[in-house]
């Protein structure tokens, strides 16, 4: 102790004691600062506590004060995370106004925000949690059997490369090419509106990333050209129709008409 | 111009009257040649040659682009590098190929002679010498033959002729007529016991894994070996089946006779091909329940034994009866009790 009395006036103490009480901040703040909050940390009882807040400003209107649904929109008991975080997420919920069919539009709910509804809604009966990021990476998964279950479970409403399609009565398969990956999953796995449910019986999580696979590979578009849509007969019609025939009868006019 | 087209000038043709029509419309001629500009000026002709040139020219350049796009651009195996590949070689050979023609066209157009030529029909029937001739010949060839005398002969002959077709038109003609077996249409693989599985895994359904609002593509489970033959392919197109669970209290009716329960808590099957023209009706909506076919539109109510709600559908889809085995997978309890599909002749119902 004596020495290190001796040495308190040297050049250097004011550097060393600098450093030191650096290394002490940044040592506490390193254990004590908040972690940012992530989408796979289990929720806590605040977050429960702040998602029904949440959902009494913003849900309980139409899903009723304790989601149990009403004659305007179905009961959220047991629904599960998966299904608040696709619909919030999408920002299709909260809903703008009452149609056929809940559009996607800017989502309304921060992230932390979502995370804290799907909370509350999962404290209220069991129900598919949020997939993990390795469930839906889709390179991970076979784009090769992705088309075949693609094709008989999903193609007849959202088109065989995804393109999205007419329903009835002014409803509608989205298209997916901008959906993210784990949106579809979540899709998949809750069946949002009209669309029916998959769950992991029928599509195992293994075959669920599969299809993320094939939807994946189809956003580079066709190799063929131009895709017009993936549209079919309607855009190739039109197409060949207008401006092929136009051509054509162009070609023929001109070749026909004499020389001036 | 029109002092050409029209033979009697002053006359007007148009009127509606009869008094004035002429006897007889006669041929108003060709119109007087016109020259055009490379007619006249030189220096458009020369304009004119130097535009084929270079028409020519860039059709060259086009060809040549084409060579190198198909070395310079190779698909490298991504989408995008072989709609590449196929853009640059498909861009350079239609501008090689349209520099030909509209060059030739031009050319043809503005260089050549566009003198009006007039080449008169000749009469269809051949001079009457001419089918005389003709006539004696083959009068020549039939008494030559001895087709008339030799009477033997005549029959090989046209025993020969009338026989050789046969060897074609009876193979094709069993071939056509050798499957018009149609009860086949009336039954599918469905028998009692058969389990339910999902297209195309070919896993079977336990019924406590569907939750409510699932739609399951099912197929009836068959061996492995089976599945890879070319007549699974034609007994799956009958045999397809979409089922779904609904909450019980929303199944309002489904097909089963009195003293029959051909569904499961709340879960319902039915075929999946359209009783309309047999498209695989396939668009379920969960929340109304409503089953869309793509192709024309008709709409069936799954919570109301698949009844007809809209389109040119004429008849409920054929239910198929389920129930569950000892292992609680779901199994059918019979056939569908009626043909699947579109109408045929002969059809029971």
């Amino acid at each position: 102790m004596k020495a290190l009395a001796a040495r308190r006036h040297h050049r250097a103490a004011p550097v060393v004691l600098m450093l030191l009480a650096l290394l002490l901040t940044g040592g506490v703040y390193a254990v004590l600062a908040p972690s940012p909050a992530t989408a796979d940390t289990a929720s806590t009882a605040n977050d429960v506590e702040e998602g029904d807040r949440l959902f009494q400003a913003n849900c309980a209107t139409c899903h009723g004060p304790n989601a149990e649904g009403t004659s305007q929109a179905p009961s959220l008991v047991g629904v599960g995370a998966a299904s608040v975080d696709f619909q919030v997420s999408t920002g299709r919920m909260p809903m703008q106004a009452n149609g056929p069919q809940a559009p996607q539009k800017p989502p309304q709910m921060t992230e932390e925000q979502t995370a804290q509804l799907a909370a509350y809604v999962a404290s209220l009966g069991a129900g598919p949690a949020i997939p993990t990021d390795e469930q839906v990476d889709g390179a991970e998964g076979d784009a090769s059997n992705g088309a075949l279950l693609f094709r008989t479970n999903c193609a007849m409403c959202h088109n065989a490369v995804g393109a999205g399609g007419a329903l009835s009565e002014g409803k509608w398969a989205p298209p997916l090419y901008e959906v993210s990956e784990r949106n579809i999953y979540q899709a998949m796995l809750t069946g949002p509106q009209s669309m029916p449910v998959f769950n992991d019986a029928n599509i195992t999580p293994d075959e669920k990333r599969d299809i993320i696979a094939y939807l994946l590979e189809q956003r580079d578009g066709s190799a063929g050209g131009l895709t017009l849509g993936s549209l079919g007969p309607v855009s190739e019609g039109v197409w060949a129709w207008v401006v092929g025939l136009g051509l054509m009868i162009g070609a023929a006019v001109w070749i026909g008409a004499k020389s001036s | 111009m029109s002092e050409n087209q029209n033979p009697t000038p002053g006359r007007d043709v148009t009127t509606t009257s009869g008094a004035q029509d002429p006897e007889r419309f006669t041929d108003p001629g060709v119109p007087a040649h016109k020259l055009r500009l490379t007619d006249t000026d030189p220096a458009a002709r020369r304009r004119n040659e130097r535009l084929v040139v270079l028409l020519f020219a860039i059709s060259c350049l086009g060809a040549i682009g084409s060579i190198v796009a198909y070395f310079a651009v190779r698909p490298d195996g991504t989408t995008e590098g072989v709609r590449l590949s196929t853009i640059a070689l498909g861009v350079t050979m239609a501008i090689s190929l349209l520099g030909i023609g509209i060059a030739a066209i031009h050319w043809s157009k503005s260089l050549m002679s566009d003198h009006e030529h007039v080449d008169e029909r000749h009469e269809l029937a051949s001079s009457p010498e001419v089918r005389e001739v003709a006539v004696q010949h083959l009068t020549d060839g039939v008494e030559d033959s001895g087709i008339a005398r030799r009477g033997v002969l005549k029959g090989a002959a046209v025993s020969a002729l009338a026989l050789f077709p046969l060897t074609f038109a009876v193979p094709l003609i069993s071939s056509v007529g050798g499957d018009w077996n149609i009860s086949k249409f009336r039954h599918t693989l469905w028998e009692r016991g058969t389990r339910l599985a999902y297209d195309p895994t070919g896993r079977p359904i336990r019924a406590a894994d569907l939750t409510v609002g699932s739609a399951a593509h099912v197929i009836p489970e068959v061996p492995q070996e089976y599945m890879e033959s070319h007549e699974w392919i034609t007994e799956k197109a009958k045999a397809v089946v979409l089922l779904v669970r609904l909450n019980p209290e929303d199944l309002r009716s489904d097909q089963s006779p009195e003293g029959e329960t051909w569904s499961y808590d709340g879960i319902v099957a039915y075929s999946k091909i359209c009783t309309h023209v047999g498209c695989p009706v396939a668009l379920y909506e969960q929340q109304t329940h409503h089953l869309l076919c793509p192709c024309h539109q008709s709409t069936f109510d799954m919570a109301d034994g698949a009844k007809v709600v809209f389109g040119p559908a004429n008849r409920p889809l054929p239910q198929l009866p389920i129930t569950v085995d000892d292992e609680g997978y779901l199994i059918a309890q019979d056939d569908f009790a009626e043909p699947v599909g579109p109408s045929f002749w002969e059809r029971l119902k």
